[in-house]
Parts: C-alpha cells; structure tokens; sequence
C-alpha cells in the first residue's frame, strides 16, 4: 500500500514536472537554448561590469576577469563570495563528521586483508602520480576544465588510496587541519584586503594578465588553490574519520 | 532527451526516499535525486554543437558555440554540497549501525 502510494506521488511528481515544461518560454526545447538572450552572455564577454574589450585567446590583455575557462571565471572571480559559503559548507560538514565520529582515542580500521609487498610499493608509485595530476588539475584551474573542487578531491583520493593499500598508514589528522584552517583564513583574509586596501570584497585587485597564460588572472588561481587545499585536506579529514575507529 | 533521463532518474530517488526501510538505501536514493537535478540543471544549458565554455586556441568565437557556462558553475556548488550532506547522513549511519548493529530501521524499533 505505501509503495502503491509513493508510486502515485512520484508519477504525479514527474508528470508535473513534464507538463510544467511543455510551452514555457523559459524553458526552450533540449539543445536550442539561445545564449544571446541570457545573463550567461555578460560572463562569456566579460561585459557583467561594463567592460568592453574584445575576448581574444592569447591576446586580449587584463579583461574584467581574467580566466580562460569561464566556469571558473563565474565560480572563482564572479561569484567568489558565494564560493566561499560553499566552501563554508563543506567545512561544517566535515567538522560534523569529525564531532560524530572521532572521539576518544582511535585507531585505523583493519583490512580483511594483509597487503603484500608488491600492493604498497605500486600504491606509493600511484600515489604520487595521483597527488601531481590533482596539483596539476588545481594550478590549471583558470585554463582547463576542473580546479579547486575535483583537485582537492583528487589529492583525497590519493590519500584514500594509501589507507586501502597499506593497514598501518595513518595521515597526520592535525597537519591536515592546520593546513585547512590555513587556507580558509587566507581565502578571507584575501577578501578583506579586497575590502579594505581596494573596492569590495574578494575584489580580484591584482593584475589580469593576458588571456590563456598561466600567470593570469590575478587572484583566481591562488584563491583556486586555497579552495583545493581547504578541500583536499577536508575530504581527507573525512576518509580519516570513517576508516578509524574507537579503541574499546 | 536528457531532460526526460534526468526527471526519470528524480523520481527514481524519490521513490527510493519514500519506500526503502534501510539507511544506506536511503542516502544512496537521495544521491540518485540530486544527481537527476544535477543533470537536469546541466541539460538547460546545452546548446547544440556548443563546446566546452573554454577559450583556446582553436575555440576564439566570443559568445556563439560555447554552452551556457552558468548552470554548470551553480551545478559545481551543488556537488560539493552534496558530497557534504552525503558525508554527514554516512556518519550518523555508522554511529546507528554502532549503537544497533543494524541498518534496517524497523529491526531498530525491536532492538529497544
């Protein structure tokens, strides 16, 4: 009976949700969106401020914002400030889990398993390919797809990696948390210098740079980099906690 | 297309939410719903033959043949709120499966 219910509730759910879209002039058909005609347009001409520049790949020098990948130039320059409640979130998140789960004196949980030689070794080998590839990823952030959010979780995954692959490995939790508390203070501190040396919060007050060049963009890759920092260490901060366990 | 696996796939986890009696069901239902909207969110976005809003070298068009860069910037936060929310449902399950030994919620009324 429940399950009758539910599934009525659902069809009803799903079938308003299709006949809500059919005829809306907000939401055009699948593919036939026309950007001209949305905020989007402003971020992708980096006009939101007023600028007038041309976009040029190589050439256009300090624009309004000065990332080449505009995801970033939206997430980390445009809507910084609603970055940092998001990193926030994670933030309480994690220290939700630490205060459920890490109390008292721990130790790691033991595999099913004992990793034999060969597992550790190559798991070290990865390991270090894994951590490049997410600095890589973080550094990269205003030229490339990815950034701050899936580098972080990359370098949690590597440390993820040495959990399963080796049973004595334990992180150092405290430096993890030094680091974390480090770079979330930095990326406010920064908004304040924005604040107060210069116009506005998180104001990106150094200079933009040419277009497409690993040094551009001003203060998007360091605050990119604090964002991958704080999320690397939060993430890992986490897997720390759930593969741990109280000593009886 | 899309729209319709993305709704598909919303009211798959709202139906996994309402039925199942198991925690971690529960938290992986809830992840199914929030990766419908994800999709969703995404799918309002694309623009046919439209690239990766990227600018290269070979991508110097201005505004015309990107897809819409804004959904996929609020999707971004959307994901990271959803790893947090996910991390916390798991704690509080393994902190239940430690007081009851069980992540089935109606043996935990028994349990008592």
């Amino acid at each position: 009976m429940k399950n009758f219910l539910s599934l009525v509730l659902v069809l009803a759910l799903g079938g308003m949700i299709i006949l809500s879209l059919q005829n809306n002039q907000y939401f055009t058909a699948y593919g036939e969106v026309d950007i001209t005609k949305r905020v989007s347009e402003s971020y992708i001409d980096r006009d939101v401020n007023g600028g007038t520049q041309a976009v040029e790949f190589g050439v256009a020098n300090n624009l309004e914002s000065g990332p080449a990948n505009i995801v970033t130039a939206i997430v980390a320059d445009y809507r910084s400030f609603d970055t940092l409640g998001e990193v926030t979130v994670l933030f309480v998140s994690s220290l939700g889990v630490a205060l459920l789960l890490a109390s008292g004196k721990q130790k790691r949980l033991d595999l099913h398993f004992h990793p034999n030689f060969m597992l550790r070794v190559g798991s070290r080998a990865l390991f270090g390919i894994i951590l490049m590839t997410g600095i890589f990823v973080i550094v990269h952030g205003h030229l490339t797809p990815g950034g701050g959010f899936p580098g972080g979780t990359m370098i949690a995954s590597s440390i993820l990696l040495l959990y399963l692959a080796d049973d004595n490995f334990r992180t150092k939790v405290k430096s993890f948390k030094t680091l974390e508390s480090i770079a979330g203070s930095l990326y406010v501190i920064i908004g304040l210098v924005g604040l107060f040396a210069f116009d506005y919060f998180l104001v990106n007050f150094l200079d933009n740079g040419i277009l497409g060049e690993l040094f551009s963009a001003g203060i998007v890759p360091i605050v990119y980099a604090l964002i991958g920092l704080k999320v690397g260490s939060e993430i890992s901060g986490i897997i720390d906690n759930f593969l741990t366990e109280e000593v009886a | 297309m899309l729209l319709y696996a993305a709704i598909i796939l919303m009211m798959l986890g709202l139906y996994g939410i309402l039925t199942q009696r198991n925690i971690i069901k529960i938290i992986i239902s809830l992840n199914i719903l929030e990766i419908g909207l994800n999709i969703f969110i995404i799918s309002i976005g694309f623009v046919n033959g439209g690239v990766a809003p990227i600018f290269t070298g070979q991508n110097n068009l201005g505004s015309i043949g990107f897809v819409d860069p804004l959904p996929q910037a609020l999707v971004l936060t959307a994901i990271v709120i959803g790893v947090g929310t996910t991390a916390l449902g798991l704690a509080l399950a393994k902190k239940i499966y430690a007081k009851y030994g069980t992540f089935e919620i109606d043996d935990m009324k028994g349990a008592e």
